[in-house]
């Protein structure tokens, strides 16, 4: 049997302890660089862009840094170690979505574009309606998704430091430290970001995805040695231990389940997996922090080199986290994760512990692997939350504020600070909707930013770049049209009444049997755009012959 | 910026930017159908053909994690082929133009540094 964290309270403290001290040390490290990128950032480029200075690698790092999550690496680890080889379709999703960016978006919004997604969207189109539209998408996807992670912090650090419902830790219960967690990181989230800028947050995601990725691989090391590296035998014991045999490395226990004798239940569970598929595949191009990493480089060579490097980087990300998943799967086993957290969060620290048990040296081992991979999903949240953040306070201050309020008449100066303050508007809100929302189940807000991004973003974004008759009213209705469908269908969804599991479980007004609107709104939010374009007359042939010629060739790029 | 915008338009209309276009699209919009689609059919048996995903083929690694697993390669070949293409077909054509807007862009520096975004 394995031992749960914090079954010797001895050890347990310690590891507190040293998780503590080494959250502190990265703490230090990030903060360190946030000032030094301070005093390097002078310009609106610097502050938007990091000085468009950054290397293939670098941003490769960096990008990989924004889009691996705590969702990504506890949460998908947790789903394979819980419900087996089903976790493995969210890591395919994930990364097969990387190719639309690289042949489709990321070379040529590069190219078009200065700071924001807007840039591109506008780039033909009358200037403040559209900026508008894609400040509200912008700002829509990037709080959801800074909501999800930022509740998740506050569930993970009383697991993560073992504080129980009945103690207390530094005086505080479980409940004050899940919100004093949600208000710490929040207010490190606004410092970076406010401080540091572009080149501060990039930074901040090379360290964040060198350790990730660092402790992510000596645990893999650990799982495939124990089974003498043979995969086949990791598999089987991992099906053996999880009491579910077989079927354990099939798809079918978490998604698109079939219900005996309920032909409707398990059409629309079958659904809901296509619609997330999808979802997950076309969301990625169109989240508002990852665009903004493609202006950090110098140019679409490089832009293009970056998103090589991600796809590498990313890829062996999801390999790591299938044997992480199994790993915890058939060395812990599944009844010791689901005692720690029922979401199976846990599972990668729970592993952590066993192998440094098992092979650093016992109790002490344990208790350092435990704390080193505890400080590595903290310093996860961390850079995601400031990445998503500094994508939805630059949309508001270079699109909503500069275009649409200024008309376009704001100094750079003026610009940048108007930037700042939006950081520490969106963060105080977030905070303040997170703990709101922290007793609430919001894990479906991640899939709902895919959805939105993938509904209203990216048609939006394929038609400016590749459609000539595409118009205002077009990118109007596309992002609107996209925007409202997937929000009101998940409104009406399982997901937030009406079901167990729900944000609101003791209410239900659902009818969208779905729990993921993706296969009805990316459909729609296509069909919104195309529609709006044709019931417009407007078409600017000249700065589509501009926006083609610069997209493709890199004239006049910034 | 009539000057400039008459450049673009005529860049447009030229031959070597219709060859860039044409060799760009001609990669990119098939290759994008074709990843959807085996992507599509991956997440479709994954749904419908669980009998199939099941079958074991060495040991404890079935269909299923095969199919992941060339999920995974499909993309790395598609990145790194896309990458060698992009070398060697789209960008020398890329750069002749930009050197064309460059040389004839003299008088209009002043108006593209913006991007007529103003």
């Amino acid at each position: 049997m394995a031992p749960q964290i914090l079954a010797a309270e001895a050890s347990a403290s310690g590891s507190r302890t040293l998780t503590i001290t080494l959250f502190l040390v990265f703490v230090a490290i990030t903060l360190g660089i946030t000032i030094w990128a301070s005093r390097q950032t002078k310009t609106a480029t610097d502050f938007y862009a990091g000085g468009r200075q950054f290397s293939g690698f670098q941003n490769g790092m960096a990008i990989g840094g924004d889009y691996m999550s705590a969702a990504s690496f506890l949460g998908i680890a947790g789903l394979i170690a819980l419900y087996g080889y089903d976790g493995f379709l969210y890591s395919i999703g994930f990364l097969v979505a990387w190719l639309v960016a690289l042949l489709l978006v990321a070379e040529f919004l590069r190219n078009s574009g200065r700071f924001t997604m807007a840039d591109v969207l506008a780039f033909r189109m009358r200037q403040r309606p559209v900026r508008t539209a894609a400040s509200v998408s912008t700002i829509v996807v990037s709080v959801f998704y800074l909501i999800a992670q930022m509740v998740g912090a506050g569930a993970l650090v009383s697991l993560l430091l073992g504080i129980k419902p009945d103690t207390t830790f530094l005086g505080m219960d479980a409940n004050t430290a899940k919100i004093a967690t949600i208000i710490l990181v929040g207010a490190l989230m606004i410092i970076y970001v406010t401080v540091g800028g572009m080149k501060g947050t990039t930074y901040v995601q090379i360290v964040k995805a060198f350790m990730l990725m660092t402790g992510a691989l000596i645990m893999v090391l650990l799982v495939l040695a124990h089974y003498k590296f043979n995969l086949s035998a990791l598999l089987g014991a991992a099906a053996e231990q999880s009491g579910k045999g077989s079927a354990f490395l099939e798809p079918g226990l978490r998604y698109g389940v079939e219900t005996a004798g309920d032909a409707a239940k398990t059409f629309y569970s079958k659904m809901d997996l296509l619609s997330l598929g999808l979802a997950l595949v076309l969301g990625t191009a169109g989240l508002p922090h990852i665009l903004t990493r493609f202006y950090t480089v110098p140019t679409s060579r490089i832009a293009r080199k970056s998103v090589l490097w991600a796809i590498g980087i990313i890829g062996t990300f999801y390999l790591f986290t299938l044997a992480l998943g199994f790993g915890a799967a058939a060395i812990v086993g599944g009844a010791d994760i689901t005692a720690q957290d029922k979401a199976g969060n846990t599972a990668a620290p729970q592993l952590a512990q066993q192998l440094g048990l098992d092979y650093l040296g016992g109790e002490t081992g344990g208790a350092i692997m435990l704390a080193v991979i505890a400080a590595v999903a903290f310093a996860t949240i961390l850079a995601v939350v400031a990445g998503l953040t500094l994508a939805s306070s630059s949309s508001l201050a270079h699109d909503f504020y500069a275009s649409v309020i200024k008309r376009g008449n704001a100094s750079e100066r003026d610009e940048v600070r108007v930037a700042r303050y939006s950081a520490l508007l969106i963060g105080a809100i977030s905070i303040a909707l997170s703990i709101f929302a922290q007793s609430l189940n919001v894990a479906f807000l991640v899939a709902l930013a895919f959805a939105v991004a993938a509904s209203a973003n990216l048609p939006a974004i394929l038609y400016s770049l590749f459609w000539r008759r595409f118009n205002t009213s077009g990118a109007l209705w596309s992002i609107y049209g996209g925007l409202a469908s997937a929000v009101i269908l998940v409104f009406f969804s399982p997901v937030v009444s009406g079901s167990a599991t729900a944000m609101f479980p003791d209410s239900d007004w659902h009818f969208f049997p779905l729990s993921n609107p993706g296969i009805i709104s990316i459909p729609l939010g296509f069909f919104f755009g195309w529609l709006g374009t044709i019931l417009s007359k407007e078409t600017d042939p000249e700065k589509y012959a501009e926006l083609e010629v610069r997209s493709l060739t890199g004239h006049g790029a910034h | 910026m009539p000057a400039s915008a008459e450049k673009y338009l005529e860049v447009q209309r030229s031959e070597e930017f219709a060859q860039l276009r044409h060799r760009l699209r001609r990669y990119i919009f098939p290759t994008t159908v074709a990843f959807i689609v085996w992507y599509a059919l991956y997440v479709l048996l994954s749904a419908y053909a669980r009998d199939f995903m099941a079958v074991k083929l060495i040991g404890n690694v079935n269909v299923a994690l095969v199919f992941g697993l060339l999920q995974f390669v499909s993309t790395f070949l598609i990145a790194w082929h896309y990458s060698r293409y992009a070398a060697k077909e789209l960008d020398p054509l890329a750069d002749d133009l930009h050197a064309t807007l460059e040389n004839g862009a003299v008088e209009t520096a002043a108006t593209t540094t913006d991007g007529g975004k103003a």
